[in-house]
């Protein structure tokens, strides 16, 4: 009987360690393309090929970080996507805020609407908008691009703060009410701070799906001096005949750091990736 | 007379009310009105005009002379194809199944593999797209780092992003989209009841048999969900394949957003563009029902 059980136990062992060794070739295998960025970036000499870097050097961060290269991207990126995440929060709230409280006919459509357009492929309305954008005059404007950036986040972000809403119980929104707070004074008071930890889930998303978009300021902006570090980066390849690609591992490790350390920030907050799984399902 | 002088001051008031209570609604309403539905009617309009991208005053209504021109073009539907390809390879195959195996491994995982893999994965995942392609660029190009480690167990090497670029995007659009199967795979098996899976074991079910029987047809309505929300993201993938391949070489990597961008910006097509960008959006439209159709079958449950 007892060495059924080890003979069971030891079994167990072996199914886990088989276990964790799957897990891990499976993330070595997400790690492999990764070395160049985090080597490269510190190779004097780096190529194509991940080689250890020989010598060190933070030569190529030297390098890149002028107003031109690194700076002005990275502001304007800040600008769009800062601009454009703010936009879309205060109106999700705002629009959340009916569609989480009351009841009305329209409520089920509007709702099955938002969902549906979340699912839209932005991708594709990109010509229409290039060309609308010219005849009203907003091709090449930041504030253009970012009411754009704003509304192709806005489906998806009304959505989440509306089921982030509905958890907040209302008695206590009544209760304020009763105290003589008008309803937007209990949003503001009662609801927001009940619901920060959504909130800020809504907040990072919509920074980070913004801070890696490539299309839509690609398309819409042409002027060197409005560009984001989404396309910037692009501008390595292109201007100069030989890529240094030392440089290039540098920037992309500049450019992909706010996204990194916003995400690693919602994680701990949260205290588990998985959670972002829960709230993506819907 | 009496009843409808008071019924009127009432319906008024209640409409009052009512838009009142609305009113937060909207900015939201307007920029999705504006940006959002604005382009998808205009991109209606100019797809059945031959609009250029230099003067646009010399839009014409050509009727459905575009969509004839796009469906009778071998170009168009071998972008066609490779939107087909690059989907079922990288979404429907790849990133679904890695993601559900990752999420099966991990709960039977020790807590520090779990920690460190699921970082990793996401990581992946968190990473720019432009980034994420020039990284892939890196590893599968001529000198890069998968022929070096070819050539070290004496095996041909080869540049993939020339000889098959469309498996070298897939590969780069898996690692970047595992990471959101997995988190979707993960929240919706850590609601299966532990319970119903023991019950199946003491009842003599092998793994697999447990696996396919009783834990996959629990979790299937978030297996559709996701498998609709990866094929929609996959759809509009654009700046990963641009930043690998650009669509090349000779179109064999450019899928239906590429080819519709390259008809409307370099040969100045707009009209045309708009087309092709219209029969993008009824695929997407399509699925995007298909994702909703799937999340009202379970209210009715």
């Amino acid at each position: 009987m007892s060495s059924l059980l080890t003979a069971h136990a030891s079994r167990r062992l072996v199914d886990k360690v088989l276990v964790d060794l799957a897990l891990l070739v499976v993330a070595a295998g997400f790690v492999v393309p990764l070395l160049w960025l985090l080597l490269g970036a510190f190779n004097a000499r780096a190529g194509l090929a991940v080689t250890w870097p020989h010598p060190w050097t933070l030569h190529n961060f030297h390098a890149i970080l002028t107003f031109e290269t690194t700076y002005r991207p990275m502001l304007n990126g800040a600008i769009l996507c800062g601009g454009g995440t703010l936009l879309t929060v205060v109106a999700s709230v705002l629009a959340a805020y009916p569609l989480s409280r009351y009841q009305f006919r329209a409520k089920r459509p509007f709702l099955l609407t938002i969902l549906f357009a979340t699912g839209l492929p932005i991708t594709a309305i990109m010509v229409p908008v290039y060309g609308m954008f010219v005849q009203v005059n907003l091709i090449d404007t930041l504030t253009g691009t970012i009411l754009f950036m704003a509304t192709t986040a806005l489906p998806i972000s009304i959505w989440l703060t509306k089921n982030f809403m509905d958890g907040v119980p209302l008695e206590l929104e009544q209760a304020a009410w009763t105290d003589g707070a008008s309803v937007m004074q209990g949003l503001r008071s009662i609801v927001l701070p009940l619901m920060w930890p959504g909130l800020s889930v809504v907040t990072i998303y919509t920074f980070i799906g913004l801070w890696g978009n490539f299309f839509v300021p690609f398309v819409l902006l042409s002027s060197n001096d409005r560009l984001p570090a989404s396309v910037s980066i692009y501008t390595f390849f292109g201007q100069y005949g030989q890529v240094v690609y030392g440089q290039l591992a540098a920037y992309s490790m500049l450019y992909s750091l706010p996204a990194v350390l916003l995400y690693l920030l919602l994680s701990r907050r949260l205290g588990g990736a998985f959670s972002f799984g829960g709230a993506v399902k819907g | 007379m009496s009843v409808s002088a008071t019924a009127a001051p009432g319906a008024a008031a209640r409409l009052r009310r009512g838009l009142l209570q609305g009113l937060p609604l909207g900015p939201a309403v307007v920029l999705l009105a504006v940006f959002l539905a604005g382009p998808i009617l205009y991109c209606l309009y100019s797809a059945f005009t031959d609009m250029a991208l230099t003067g646009a005053s010399g839009a014409h209504f050509v009727g459905f002379d575009n969509f004839r021109k796009a469906f009778s073009s071998v170009e168009f539907r071998q972008s066609l194809l490779y939107t087909l390809i690059f989907t079922i390879l990288s979404a429907v195959i790849g990133q679904n199944i890695l993601g559900m195996v990752l999420a099966l491994l991990m709960r039977s995982g020790t807590a520090w593999v779990r920690a460190v893999v699921s970082a990793i994965v996401i990581g992946a995942w968190v990473m720019p797209e432009v980034v994420a392609g020039y990284l892939w660029s890196a590893f599968l190009g001529d000198d890069g780092s998968l022929n070096r480690f070819l050539g070290l167990l004496s095996l041909p090497a080869q540049d993939w992003l020339f000889s098959i670029p469309i498996l070298a995007v897939s590969l780069a659009n898996i690692w970047r989209g595992t990471a959101f199967s997995m988190l979707v795979y993960s929240a919706a098996l850590s609601e299966v009841p532990k319970e119903i899976e023991e019950s199946a074991t003491m009842d003599g079910a092998g793994t697999a048999q447990r696996l396919w029987s009783v834990t996959l047809p629990m979790i299937r309505r978030s297996i559709t969900t996701n498998l609709m929300l990866i094929t929609l993201q996959t759809l509009s993938v654009f700046g990963l394949i641009w930043t690998m391949t650009r669509g090349g070489p000779s179109n064999r990597s450019e899928t239906l957003p590429l080819f519709a961008y390259q008809q409307a910006f370099q040969l100045s097509q707009l009209g045309y563009g708009t087309a092709l960008a219209l029969v993008l959006l009824a695929i997407g439209a399509v699925f995007s029902l298909v994702y909703l159709k799937a999340l009202r079958l379970e209210d009715h449950r």
